[in-house]
């Protein structure tokens, strides 16, 4: 479940990333590619699963489908709580700069 | 239990190499600092160094994610030895063990993918480079 709902934001990111371009202020690809690199990883972990004998998403259990869920609640948060940092760091909009030298 | 180390250790070492490229492609020409951004000289190419960074946050974002599962499940903590697997030698070898095949694996994927990703991308700006100068 946790990487459905992160393969959710790095689609919609993607999109968010694609109609903003191609001037790519707000350094949307950055919070695509950081999801992207999740679900990739997150895939390999799967095969792994199911190289062993088990399931690519484990669905048998609704306590384990939920904590998957809001862990990939708290990803999704991760992400964006990253890529809010990362975009104040370098603030391609010269925000801080207009702000404080005038 | 830690295949996260894998991909982090590569986007290291993707960021040491990234930093050379930038600083041959500015003596070289092929680049210049624009606003404080790596830019490419001429349009119509798409610099090695973007290329890399583009490696560079699919590796350290996903691994970042990733880490965030792991102390979501008790198996990183605040406390040295900070991976719950290297309580115990048993666990300490399950642990290597996964880093050898799973973390290697993801490493591998998403470094295939982007790989794949520069190609396509490459593609995609020599055609339009292409219907541009069909056009004028």
């Amino acid at each position: 479940m946790t990487l459905v709902i992160t393969a959710f934001a790095a689609v919609a990111a993607t999109v968010a990333w694609y109609a903003t371009a191609p001037r790519n202020q707000y350094r949307l690809s950055v919070l695509a590619l950081m999801y992207w690199g999740a679900v990739l990883m997150w895939t390999v972990d799967g095969i792994v699963e199911v190289i062993g004998g088990g399931a690519f998403i484990d669905v048998s259990d609704p306590a384990v489908v939920f904590d998957d869920a809001m862990l990939g609640m708290v990803v999704v948060l991760t992400g964006l709580i990253v890529w809010v940092v990362t975009l104040l760091i370098k603030d391609p909009k010269h925000v801080f700069k207009h702000l404080f030298a005038a | 239990m830690a295949c996260f180390i894998v991909p982090t250790a590569e986007a290291v070492a993707v960021a040491v190499v990234r930093k050379l490229v930038v600083k041959k492609e500015l003596e070289s020409g092929k680049a210049k600092e624009v606003d404080g951004a790596i830019v490419a000289a001429e349009p119509g190419a798409i610099l090695l160094s973007r290329k890399i960074m583009w490696l560079l946050n699919l590796l350290l974002g996903g691994a970042i994610l990733l880490a965030v599962e792991h102390i979501w499940h008790g198996e990183v903590v605040p406390w040295p030895p900070f991976l719950t697997a290297m309580r115990s030698a048993a666990d300490t070898r399950a642990m290597l063990f996964e880093m050898a095949t799973t973390g290697v694996g993801m490493a591998v994927l998403v470094t295939a993918v982007w790989f794949v990703a520069t190609l396509v991308a490459d593609r995609l700006v020599a055609r339009s480079v292409a219907s541009v100068a069909l056009n004028d």
